[in-house]
């Protein structure tokens, strides 16, 4: 690992094993699906707008999605919808996040040379890169991509005659989630190696940094739920191509009467919720990881609770596995079953109190510097609260029956999980950009960033919380045949206007990304003078991390503003003085 | 790195990924348990097959408890090997005869005829075999080596992981084979 061979185009920026690499591999990757996921909402959010109307953006799609007056055609709504959630939640959101982080940070953190296995680390990301492939192919297919939500619920997943993108779209949408699933298997299983094995010395669990102890508990989690998506696609499958039973009963097309038999539609979605809780907190935790980072480093504070923090990652993490039933209050469960997962959910509350209630109070007196990374980071503290309230109206299933599958939903999960997972991936971004390319990101543009992208973002989000509570029903091409939906197309025509300007102000990130990698100014090696062991190694990023012997660590990542120490942060790898005491 | 911590990552990964089956066998085996007393489930006997099956991969992980042992006296290991391996085809050809036993019997995987019950216990069987496939893949590499007396016992990390993951299969069909059997 530390042997400097010589090193080709392909094996440096290709093929390579450095974990440094893949971790731009995969930012890269997930910044381009984030682009286009990005588009497919302006895109259907221009029809929800102006219903059956034509528009210049559609003229980015292909020409059979629209009908004869250059209206979005309904089915490709569907589609549209379908492959932005897939995206965002699949290609950003997990690999785009966690995918980055824990690939960059963790051997950097805990002084490793590199994963514990480089080869299964570029397995990983070219097992993403293939199933990217493979699900942006999907567009072009006869019948267009999956289009029965991100969900696939059967019987629109399970019958290739269902809609047009029940076909060989929904058959390339498994393809390549299956491929995604195993390079995120590869991926998790040498994180959690590489954690437990490649601590350098002195680094014990108790002196991790939180955001490594985040991307820990996030890859435990992928490998304990992403094979139960695999077994539910599995199952699918033999639904979709060899015409088992598992999911489909009774099904009736034009009039002729299928040969499905016992099925259960109901099954697929606990098999499917069984994954897809727990990868709520897959987004999540990588993106509270970051936040505690960024937070302390700039309040010049050592976070407050650390121990609390881990548990609080922990305990999380355990009950993202026995809530999945709160998706599923309204597929006729039995109603104690429901008051069950409704205890469960709420239970959530308390861990993630217990991390807003840290975070606040290591902000608390704290020396603030206001970065673009601390502005996002506590961004995402705000929008984890903002969401996190509605969750408890969703979370409890007396009050979630009367805004199932409405906008309110929408705008929650888009809160709570997109808004503070992006965020909290822009706060990683513009915190280690130093360390990823030894440059500096432009101030002023990271600032206007952040501002705009708040003020756009709670422009979408928080009016779909009116919509949803007056009813108005999620997925739906057009509400225009529902009279009494009329008086909320003035909502929806803001919620568009702050959707399309949310995604143009992305420009000024993407800008100042590519600028600042070529022209922006040269970093020092410890920028925003932090502790952790990243800010040790050069900064001209050599394979093998540190030149000559690995660091030593004596203390937490912690220990800023310390009474007694000559400056406000003390990095891990200063000794104790005599009589200093660790945290 | 130190070749022990290698070692012990190695084991590791071993030990997660088997989790992460495990994880893969409970999504199917509790789909099987809840959609079993939703009724329109047909009732039928295990075929014989499945018993014998049982049988050889039960022996042939008993077998590799005899592998360290026997390194350790400088012994020979590749006729146990050999056999592991012979015991892990047999156990392919038995699930394909427990399969055509299904089909004398009119249990079906798929089309007009079938039903949730039978297509599970293709499904469980099928999913368990290419599980297996990697384990002789893993057999046949190590026993081509043993022939040439590749291992000892300070340097037999392979037969470990090998022996780790075939008696993980074994327990995992014995499971499998009582749920189908007596749930």
């Amino acid at each position: 690992m530390s042997d400097h061979h010589k090193e080709t185009f392909i094996t440096k920026y290709i093929f390579s094993t450095d974990h440094k690499m893949i971790a731009k591999q995969f930012l890269i990757t997930g910044m381009i699906m984030a682009l286009i996921g990005m588009l497919m909402s302006a895109i259907f959010r221009v029809q929800l707008a102006n219903p059956g109307e034509a528009s210049v953006l559609y003229n980015l799609l292909p020409g059979s999605w629209l009908s004869a007056d250059g209206a979005l055609n309904p089915d490709k709504y569907l589609a549209l919808v379908t492959m932005h959630g897939t995206i965002l939640v699949f290609w950003v959101l997990t690999a785009g996040l966690s995918g980055t982080f824990a690939n960059f940070l963790i051997p950097l953190q805990i002084g490793a040379r590199d994963m514990a296995s480089g080869f299964m680390n570029m397995l990983s990301y070219w097992f993403f890169f293939i199933a990217t492939v493979i699900l942006m192919s999907s567009i072009y297919v006869e019948g267009g991509p999956a289009s029965s939500g991100w969900t696939i619920y059967p019987p629109l997943s399970a019958l290739p005659e269902a809609i047009p993108g029940s076909g060989a779209g929904m058959t390339l949408w498994l393809l390549s989630i299956t491929l995604f699933v195993v390079g995120s298997l590869l991926g998790g299983l040498n994180y959690i190696v590489t954690i437990l094995n490649l601590r350098t010395k002195g680094m014990s669990m108790q002196r991790m940094p939180l955001t490594t102890w985040a991307l820990f508990v996030t890859a435990i989690l992928g490998v304990l739920s992403f094979p139960v998506l695999l077994s539910c696609g599995l199952l699918l499958l033999f639904d979709r191509s060899f015409g088992t039973s598992f999911y489909l009963s009774d099904i009736i097309i034009n009039g002729e009467a299928m040969h499905f038999a016992g099925g259960s539609p109901i099954l697929f979605q606990h098999l499917f919720w069984f994954l897809g809780h727990p990868e709520v907190y897959i987004i999540l935790l990588p993106a509270l990881g970051i936040v505690s980072e960024v937070i302390a480093v700039n309040s010049r504070k050592p976070i407050f609770g650390y121990k609390a923090m881990v548990g609080a990652i922990l305990l999380i993490a355990f009950l993202s596995f026995i809530v999945w039933g709160h998706h599923m209050f309204m597929t006729g469960m039995n109603p104690f079953l429901g008051s069950v997962f409704t205890f469960t959910t709420l239970l959530i509350a308390i861990p993630s109190a217990v991390k807003v209630f840290n975070w606040l109070a290591t902000l608390w007196r704290g020396n603030i510097r206001f970065t673009p990374a601390m502005l996002f980071a506590i961004g995402t503290v705000s929008a984890f609260i903002t969401g996190g309230l509605t969750g408890l109206i969703l979370g409890d299933s007396a009050l979630d029956i009367n805004v199932h599958d409405t906008y309110f939903v929408v705008g929650h999960f888009h809160i709570v999980m997109g808004l503070s997972a992006i965020y909290g991936m822009y706060a990683g971004v513009y915190h280690w950009f130093p360390k990823m390319y030894g440059k500096m990101m432009n101030k002023t543009l990271g600032y206007v960033h952040f501002w705009t992208t708040f003020i756009c973002a709670y422009g979408v989000f928080f009016p779909m919380h009116f919509l949803g509570l007056a009813g108005l029903p999620r997925r739906y091409y057009t509400n225009s045949s529902f009279p009494m939906f009329d008086g909320l197309s003035d909502i929806n025509e803001i919620i568009t206007f702050f959707a399309l300007a949310g995604a143009v102000v992305q420009a000024i990130f993407i800008f100042n990304f590519v600028y600042s990698i070529f022209k922006g100014t040269k970093a020092s090696k410890n920028p925003w003078k932090a502790n952790t062991l990243e800010w040790t190694t050069p900064v001209e990023r050599i394979h093998g991390n540190w030149p000559g012997e690995l660091p030593t660590v004596h203390r937490w990542a912690y220990d800023y503003s310390k009474p007694g120490a000559e400056e406000d942060y003390v990095p891990q790898t200063v000794p104790l003085k005599e009589g200093e005491e660790d945290h | 790195m130190a070749i022990q911590i290698i070692n012990n990552a190695k084991k590791q990964l071993l030990w997660i990924g088997m989790g992460s089956i495990v994880m893969f066998f409970g999504g199917l085996t509790s789909a099987y348990i809840v959609r079993k007393p939703e009724g329109n489930w047909l009732e039928f006997a295990l075929p014989d097959s499945f018993m014998i099956s049982s049988a050889i991969i039960f022996i042939s992980s008993v077998i590799l408890f005899f592998v360290k042992p026997t390194l350790k006296k400088n012994k020979s290991i590749y006729p146990l090997l050999l056999g592991v391996l012979l015991l892990g085809l047999l156990f392919f050809f038995s699930q394909f005869k427990g399969w055509q036993q299904l089909i004398t019997q009119g249990v079906y995987l798929t089309g007009e005829g079938s039903n949730p019950s039978g297509s599970f216990l293709y499904v469980l069987t099928l999913a368990h075999l290419v599980h297996m496939l990697g384990g002789i893949i893993a057999l046949v590499f190590i026993t081509v080596k043993s022939k040439s007396n590749f291992y000892t016992i300070d340097n037999c990390l392979a037969i470990e992981l090998t022996s780790f993951y075939w008696h993980f299969l074994a327990l995992l069909w014995i499971f499998l084979f009582c749920l189908l059997k007596y749930f």
